[in-house]
Formats: C-alpha cells, sequence, structure tokens
C-alpha cells in the first residue's frame, strides 16, 4: 500500500511551521504508523531532505513518549492504544493522512512535530509523591491495602504522561492527567497523610502552568491511550473541595525546607 | 595495565554488606552540602540514586536524554521484581535467591556482591509500598506473588504486567519531591557525550543539550552513571529504541574497563520478525510461560495448521528434555532450544523462525476468563501487533535480544577502575553472571540506587575536597569539549550516501549472524573482519542531514552507531576469547548433549577490557571469581 502525508514542518518555536505533502514508498500494512514514518525518513534523508522530527521510545504502548494527532485525533483513529500501536492496516490504500504535533500552549513546539511536555513533571515535582526517604519505610505488609482499593489505584497509576489529554481538550486542560496521579495516591493508606496538600499543590501548579479549566466534555478519556476514567476527575474535585474546606494553603512544598 | 581491586570486604559472606556499612567513611552533614555528584540516568538505578543522594544531603545534578526523567527505558519492564520475603512461606530465603541467581548466572557473578542484593531485595518492596506502588494483593490486603522466570519459590512482587512501570514512577515521585525541593537540579534532553577524567579521577561529563545543540561541560565531585544496557547493539531488540551504549562507551574510551561484553541475554519469548521494516521486537512476558506450553510439530517442514496437528504430532521439545523445570526452564536455555528446533526446520509460521505457545490446555482447565484476567493485557498487545487472538490460535514466539548482563566493571563500592567513576544498574557487570533470571534487573537497579550507592560513595567522597574541585576550564574538560564538537562537526559534514540507520541494520545483522545464540570461532573471526570495514564505511561514506545548532535526531542517532559499531568488534572480541560455554553465551565448540559446556579451570573470571585506541586490541585484564561459600557445580535443569 501507499499513502500521502500531509505532516506539519516547523524548524523551531520561533519561525512559522506548516503543511508538507509527502506521497509515501511501498508501504506492508503489517507496519507500524511510527514505522511508516522511519520509511519515509530514510527516503527523505537519502534524497537530502532533513527527516521529519517526530518524538517516539518504547514503540510498545508505555513510556508515553510518542504524541502526534493523526487525522485530527490525538494517537490515532483506535481506542486505548497510542500512537506507536498503531499499525497501517488501519489506513486505506491511498489515503491522505494529516500529521500534526500537540497543540495547546503549555506544550511549546521544539520541531516539527515535537513538543516539550515539562509542564507535567513540574506539576508531579509540586506533589505528585509521598513523602517517603528511603530506609524509613515499615515492613511492606504491616499496611493491608483492601484489594478494590490498590486495584482501583492501580487503573489510575497507568497514566503515562503523553498529553493526549490535553491534545484532545478545547480547554487544553490537564484534569485527566492530575486526577489520576491525586487518585492513585489518595486511594492508597500510604497517601493519606499528604491528601489535602498534594492536591491542592498540583492543582495550583497546574493552573499556573496554563492548562484550562475542564468542561467535563470526555474527549480526553476518549483518546487515553489507558483508557483513565473521567471518574478521577470527578474524584479529584471531591479532594480538592475538601482540601479547601478544611483550609489547606495552595503551596506544598516551600513550608517544608529541606530534604 | 589497569588495576582491579574488587574491594570485597572479609568476613563471612552473611557479614560482608553489614561490616562494609559500619567500617564506611560517613560524611558530615556540613560537608554533604558542599559535595556536588553527577548522576547520569533516570532509570531504575539512577532515578532511586539521585532521589536518595539528594535525601542525604548531597547536591545532585541528574541528567538525561529523554524529554522527562519518566520516560527511562526501565518504564517497560512487564513482569516483575524478586525479593526474599518469604510471604508465601514456601521455603525462600535470602541465602536461596542468593543462590538461585548466582547458579542462574552460571556461577560467573562475584559472590559478595550477588549476596548483597539479595540481602537489600526486602528492603526494596517496604521502600516501594510505601512510596505507593500499587503491587497486587490478595483479598486479605497483603502483596501477592508469583512464580516467576525459573524459580520454584513464589517470590516475585508484580503490579499487573506494568511493573517496572510503577517501580519507575516511583523512584521518579521520590526524584521529583527532591528536584522541587531544589535538591537536585534535572537536566532533561541532555546527552552526556564525554566523561572528564582529571589527573585520573572521573570529575565531570560534556553534554549535548538535543533540543538546542548547545555543548556544555559540568563538573562533580563524582560522576554516577546509571544509563542502562546495550542490547541494541543488535539493532532489533526489545529495547527502547533510544536506549544506547554511548555514556558507558565514551567512559571506556576514557579509561573505564568493559567487562564480559559478550554476556548478552535473549530472550525466548518475544513475537516474531514480520519484514525488514522491523524497528523493534515486543517482548511477551515470560509470566506467560507459567500457563502456556511450547511446542513445534515433529516433521520437519509441517505446514499445517497448529488446530491441524493431533497431540501425538506435536514436540512438546522443553517437557521432553527438561522434566523437572519444563517451560520455566532459564531464558538461555529456552531461547536456544527454539533455536535448535527451528534449524531443524520444524519453526512455525510464514518465516520458519517462530515456535507455538499454546493456551489451548491452560484455557480448558482453568477458563478464558480467567486466563484473561492473568494475562488480558499481554493478548491484546498480541492481538494489536499479529491480529491474531491467541485465545483461539497459539501464539507464535521467537528468541530475541532483551538484557545485556556485561558492563563496566566496578569494584564492590560500585566504582570502576577510574576513581570517582560509580556504575549502576544495567550499564554495569556486577550481579548476574553469564545469565540474568526474570525479575531479578529491577532488583538491582533499585537495589544499587537506594542502598548500596549511597551507602558507598563516602568512601570516596571522603578523600576528595569538594573546594578543591577542577573549573571546567581546566584543560582536561577543554579537550573533552574538543573532541566531542570535532565528532559532531565530522558527523555532519562527511556528505557520503548511507544513513545511520542503514549502517545500524547491517551491524545488527553481523552481530546476530555470527554473535547471536549460538557462537562458533569461525564466525566470530569472520565478524571480526567485517566490523572494522563497516566502522571504515561509517567513517567515510556517512549522511547526516540537518544541522549541529537545533534538535537534530539523525545526529543523535549517529552519534550512538558510531559507538555501537566499535562495541561489536568488542563484544566479539571478547566472545572469540572466551573459549567456553556459559549462561548466554554459547559457543558451539564447548557443548555436552547441547548444554553448556563452561571451562572453570581457565575462565571462571571476569574479562575487564581495556581501550587501547580504535582498531587497536584492547588488553584483557582478568578478576578471577572466588567462591567461598559456595561450590560451583554444573548448571542442570533436566
Ligand atoms: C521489555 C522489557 C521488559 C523487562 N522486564 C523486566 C522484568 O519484568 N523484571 C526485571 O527485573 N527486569 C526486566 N527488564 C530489564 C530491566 O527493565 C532493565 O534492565 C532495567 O530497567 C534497567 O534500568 P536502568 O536504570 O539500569 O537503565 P534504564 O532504565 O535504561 O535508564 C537509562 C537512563 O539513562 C539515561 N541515559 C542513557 N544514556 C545517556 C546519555 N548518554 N546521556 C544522558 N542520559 C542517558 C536515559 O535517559 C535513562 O534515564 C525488562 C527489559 C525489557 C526490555
Ligand atoms: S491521562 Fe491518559 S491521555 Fe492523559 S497523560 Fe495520562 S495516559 Fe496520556
Ligand atoms: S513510544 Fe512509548 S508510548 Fe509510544
Amino acid at each position: 500500500m501507499k499513502v500521502r502525508l500531509k505532516v506539519w514542518r516547523q524548524k523551531n518555536a520561533e519561525s512559522p511551521g506548516g503543511f508538507e505533502t509527502y506521497d509515501t514508498p511501498d508501504l506492508n500494512s503489517n507496519m507500524s504508523f511510527l514505522e511508516m514514518l522511519d520509511v519515509v525518513n530514510e527516503d527523505l534523508a537519502g534524497r537530502g531532505q532533513e527527516p521529519i522530527a517526530f518524538d517516539h521510545d518504547c514503540r510498545e504502548g508505555i513510556c508515553g513518549t510518542c504524541s502526534l494527532v493523526i487525522n485530527g485525533k490525538p494517537h490515532g483513529p483506535h481506542r486505548k492504544v497510542a500512537t506507536c500501536q498503531t499499525y497501517m492496516r488501519s489506513f486505506k490504500d491511498g489515503e491522505t493522512i494529516v500529521v500534526e504535533p500537540f497543540r495547546a500552549k503549555p506544550f511549546p513546539l521544539i520541531r516539527d512535530l515535537v513538543v516539550d511536555r515539562k509542564s507535567f513533571d513540574r506539576i508531579i515535582q509540586s506533589g505528585g509523591f509521598i513523602s517517603v526517604r528511603t530506609g524509613s519505610a515499615p515492613d511492606a505488609n504491616s499496611t493491608p491495602v483492601p484489594k478494590i482499593h490498590s486495584d482501583l489505584a492501580m487503573d489510575a497509576a497507568q497514566c503515562i504522561g503523553c498529553g493526549a489529554c490535553v491534545a484532545a481538550c478545547k480547554n487544553a486542560s490537564a484534569m485527566l492527567f492530575v486526577s489520576a496521579k491525586v487518585s492513585h495516591l489518595g486511594l492508597l493508606p500510604q497517601g493519606q497523610p499528604e491528601r489535602d496538600r498534594r492536591v491542592m499543590a498540583m492543582v495550583t501548579t497546574m493552573d499556573e502552568e496554563g492548562f484550562g479549566s475542564c468542561t467535563v466534555t470526555g474527549s480526553c478519556e476518549a483518546v487515553c491511550p489507558k483508557a483513565i476514567s473521567l471518574d478521577f476527575i470527578a474524584r479529584m474535585n471531591r479532594d480538592y473541595g475538601v482540601a479547601l474546606i478544611k483550609g489547606e494553603p495552595r503551596r506544598n512544598q516551600a513550608s517544608e525546607g529541606g530534604a | 595495565m589497569a588495576t582491579l581491586n574488587s574491594n570485597i570486604p572479609a568476613g563471612p559472606l552473611g557479614q560482608k554488606w553489614q561490616k562494609h556499612k559500619f567500617n564506611s567513611k560517613l560524611i558530615n552533614p556540613a560537608n554533604k552540602r558542599k559535595h556536588k555528584i553527577i548522576v547520569v540516568g533516570a532509570g531504575l538505578a539512577g532515578g532511586s540514586a539521585s532521589a536518595t543522594l539528594a535525601e542525604l544531603g548531597y547536591q545532585v545534578e541528574n541528567f538525561v536524554f529523554h524529554d522527562s526523567p519518566r520516560r527511562a527505558h526501565s518504564i517497560a519492564a512487564q513482569g516483575g521484581i524478586n525479593a526474599a520475603k518469604n510471604y508465601q512461606n514456601d521455603g525462600d530465603s535470602v541465602f536461596r535467591l542468593f543462590y538461585d541467581t548466582i547458579k542462574g548466572g552460571d556461577f560467573r557473578a562475584r559472590e559478595a556482591n550477588v549476596h548483597r542484593l539479595a540481602e537489600v531485595s526486602v528492603n526494596i518492596i517496604d521502600q516501594c509500598a510505601a512510596q505507593g506502588v500499587p503491587f497486587a494483593r490478595e483479598y486479605g490486603g497483603l502483596l501477592d506473588n508469583r512464580s516467576f522466570g525459573g524459580a520454584q519459590v513464589s517470590r516475585t512482587f508484580y503490579a499487573r504486567g506494568q511493573t517496572g512501570q510503577q517501580l519507575l514512577l516511583g523512584a521518579y515521585s521520590a526524584l521529583s519531591r527532591q528536584i522541587g525541593l531544589g535538591a537536585v537540579t534535572s537536566r532533561t534532553h541532555s546527552e552526556m557525550l564525554d566523561l572528564v577524567v582529571v589527573d585520573g579521577h572521573a570529575k565531570g561529563i560534556i553534554v549535548r543539550n538535543l533540543k538546542t545543540g548547545e555543548i556544555t561541560r559540568h563538573v562533580g565531585d563524582a560522576v554516577v552513571l546509571a544509563t542502562g544496557g546495550y542490547g541494541n547493539v543488535f539493532n532489533l531488540s526489545t529495547y527502547a529504541r533510544g536506549s544506547n551504549v554511548t555514556a558507558i562507551w565514551r567512559a571506556y574510551k576514557r579509561g573505564a574497563c568493559f567487562a564480559n561484553p559478550c554476556y548478552t541475554q535473549i530472550h525466548p519469548t518475544c513475537i516474531p520478525v514480520s519484514g525488514d521494516y522491523q524497528s523493534k521486537l515486543t517482548l511477551m512476558s515470560e509470566s506467560l510461560r507459567n500457563d502456556g506450553r511450547i511446542w513445534v510439530p515433529k516433521k520437519p517442514g509441517d505446514r499445517r495448521s497448529p488446530q491441524d496437528i493431533p497431540e501425538l504430532e506435536r514436540d512438546y521439545y522443553l517437557e521432553r528434555k527438561y522434566p523437572s523445570f519444563g517451560n520455566l526452564a532459564p531464558r538461555d536455555i529456552a531461547s536456544r532450544a527454539a533455536k535448535q528446533v527451528c534449524d531443524e526446520g520444524r519453526g512455525v509460521g510464514e518465516t520458519g523462525l517462530g515456535v507455538y505457545l499454546d493456551f489451548s490446555d491452560a484455557i480448558q482447565r482453568l477458563g478464558e476468563d480467567k486466563i484473561r484476567e492473568r494475562y488480558g493485557n499481554l493478548f491484546d498487545i498480541y492481538h494489536e501487533i499479529t491480529n491474531e487472538s491467541a485465545y483461539r490460535t497459539p501464539m507464535r514466539i521467537y528468541p530475541a535480544v532483551h538484557y545485556t548482563m556485561g558492563g563496566l566493571w566496578v569494584d564492590y563500592n560500585l566504582m570502576s577502575n577510574l576513581p570517582g567513576l560509580f556504575v549502576l544498574g544495567e550499564a554495569n557487570f556486577s550481579d548476574h553472571g553469564a545469565n540474568r533470571l526474570g525479575a531479578s534487573a529491577l532488583m538491582q537497579g533499585l537495589a544499587d540506587g537506594y542502598f548500596v550507592l549511597p551507602a558507598t560513595i563516602g568512601n570516596y567522597l571522603a578523600t576528595q575536597k569538594p573546594d578543591q574541585r577542577p573549573k571546567t576550564d581546566h584543560a582536561a574538560f577543554k579537550d573533552a569539549e574538543h573532541s566531542t564538537q570535532s565528532m559532531v562537526d565530522r558527523m555532519l559534514s562527511m556528505n557520503g550516501k548511507r544513513t545511520a540507520a542503514s549502517f545500524h541494520k547491517e551491524l545488527g545483522k553481523i552481530l546476530w549472524d555470527y554473535c547471536g545464540m549460538a557462537r562458533t570461532a569461525t564466525g566470530l573471526k569472520k565478524a571480526l573482519e567485517l566490523l572494522p570495514e563497516l566502522r571504515e564505511e561509517f567513517w567515510s561514506n556517512l549522511r547526516t542531514p540537518g544541522n549541529a545548532s537545533e534538535m537534530n535526531q539523525s545526529l543523535e542517532q549517529a552519534g550512538r552507531v558510531a559507538d555501537f559499531i566499535e562495541l561489536g568488534e568488542l563484544l566479539c572480541l571478547d566472545a572469540l576469547t572466551r573459549e567456553e560455554s556459559c549462561g548466554g553465551h554459547f559457543r558451539e565448540e564447548h557443548q555436552e548433549d547441547g548444554e553448556c559446556k563452561r571451562d572453570d579451570e581457565r575462565f571462571a573470571h571476569a574479562a575487564a577490557w581495556e581501550f587501547t585506541g580504535v582498531g587497536k586490541t584492547p588488553v584483557r585484564n582478568v578478576e578471577p571469581l572466588v567462591y567461598d561459600e559456595i561450590k560451583m557445580a554444573t548448571r542442570s535443569y533436566k
């Protein structure tokens, strides 16, 4: 099979970008979408042109590095998979496929299809953890956790931090990502002592980073490669409300002063 | 010749670590603040080390080439992590985990290190559970275990099929906390391209910013490399595409010894290659072997579909050859057995390079729901990639490159022969001998980072004065920056005809053909003729588009492939010199009934290679392996 690609090319954040059209060489329908881009890039490089920059690493849906909006959908046509798990058999021979970067203000573009998602790291740094010094932990079985809680925590913890939820949202909201971490830790007994300050700190940082607010459209859940559920957003809103009522300050770490 | 002093503490095996910790130098808190430690890598090893060192009060600067510390390749580990908790009361103990690991490594690992690993394994689970790692649990709320990777006890802790992800996110959260507190400076998109050695001590690194192309110098009182394994030297592997050897290779070229490069692990259960365009191979977790049965047709060339092959005409070859371990035989053995039946023409699938992993008995015994609960996500992955349902038809699997036991040589303190250079996780050579057992790499990475290095690094730092740290205008820094810059310039200016990717493919094929699951002197000599030619062609015919002062993924790839080609030569040389078979290193000349035949007289040692120049024969240093508490035995899984 062959397809025609319309790909967003942009040298860097400062210069203007635009679509370029490429007709691919002959493809095998068992190729992954990224392998198709590899083939196109080899072809471009062979002709002395600059290959298309795109992000990827594990190529098995777990590292959260790959991105891409394919025909208008973050992570492509299928639900519950990442771009790297998308195969050419999902497209028709001769089809035109539009490929764009994840677009959102808090994800500045680096080059072509590569964006910078460091704002996610900063949200985690502000409170997405349980403060436990190495070596200070009690025996793991001294704190039983009901299986239903740990299973639900695991459902939330599966988030791969890809940012598709933000790219899909018309408000560029990061609520699904943040709520996944807040819920994962908040569901476990180990996460209780910092539960209020965690949610306050993470939501505050999320706002400061310029992510928009949530209007419960659900487009995030629809594109999420790990099917993180909207229920976690409701859960986070509850936690946030409770923390507000309790008068938890909006900053976490500064008060702690040192390791 | 380099001096290799393993610094194994004296005393009985079970007391060495405790005694060593007690005898190790402590740094007082006021001085800790003055010491700066450079950590490269934020996988399980680098992430846990950076967080813990910062908790202790050191200044830490962490570098990763990824866009975030959370993306390290550790994230992809599926099956689980071992620990000698004996929560199942099935006869496990620190000694048993130690012994299984030593035996699994075919008696080619250092006894004292492995015992320490087994000792601290129990603390790892406590630490991770306290961080909120959502390990699998039983209905009573306690932790669940499974048996994994050829172990006869259930000591593996897991979080669905995503154990590595959850452990890494635990380490990443501890690291993030320290970054938020300002105790760790995190540098992402930052690739280390050289090690700076001042008066024989590792004192800094040269880094290229992958977003801007800027090359910078960084100084520290010690340098820690936790940069992962080098399996992508084979091009196709189960590793993430970005995993590479550059950091440890360039340290090797600055004087650190590279130990046992030929100990590479080929994992038996991966999805077979389907075409020339293939960019990576996907692992199907070994846990599948707990319920799946491996077979091929008895008759060579039998092309019938699996359902049409009657029971009597099937060869469950692992169950036949290894009755006591059956389908759970260790990785090296299971991989070789698969190769053997395919070489006999009994392989399945279009290419004939595959064997069946069949769940029909398990589905009949336990029901489809139970199998779905246990392996649903793996069956989904398999379906996604092959478009086939493993509930209906057996999976097809084939071995693929998965892990590297070799790496930079380190002593008991995890310090290389270059003082001040520490190496952790898959990047070092220390704990897995010639073959790694399942669920033990995660254990080693976290042991090194959370518990070992933080206790041992003081022994070195106590000898260093932070106020006498060299400045980045020292000649050694200038020289290293200059050589990095010239390599970049050269790769961009050659304007040849071939891309780095095409060289990588060719390299991978040479290594897989001549230095893969079965190796011979003739084949290795052939590879050692081909590889220098490939290196020369690379440096005369490479084409790298783009320029140096911006994000340039072709340039990144070219640098990594250049190092892989040189490593390939060392790997084959090591394999040729080790005239025995052990673990993952199988020399056809040295076998008994198709099994590995070790030569303990001549080869009970680690080979630590010392660089003498590109294209020149390196020096082979030797660290003898001494077993005080256990006897070297012939590994048998029959
Ligand atoms: C598919 C798969 C499944 C696995 N499953 C299991 C399992 O179930 N159980 C088990 O025990 N083991 C498993 N393993 C093995 C295990 O995952 C790895 O050995 C282990 O995670 C390696 O951890 P690490 O910290 O040493 O390195 P990595 O996680 O590879 O981290 C390397 C780090 O170094 C950085 N880096 C590398 N080079 C540079 C450079 N030049 N400059 C800057 N930064 C650099 C990277 O950015 C990254 O942060 C599996 C491996 C694979 C491939
Ligand atoms: S919630 Fe889903 S879409 Fe959003 S970052 Fe996590 S995995 Fe990606
Ligand atoms: S490349 Fe890792 S999730 Fe897609």
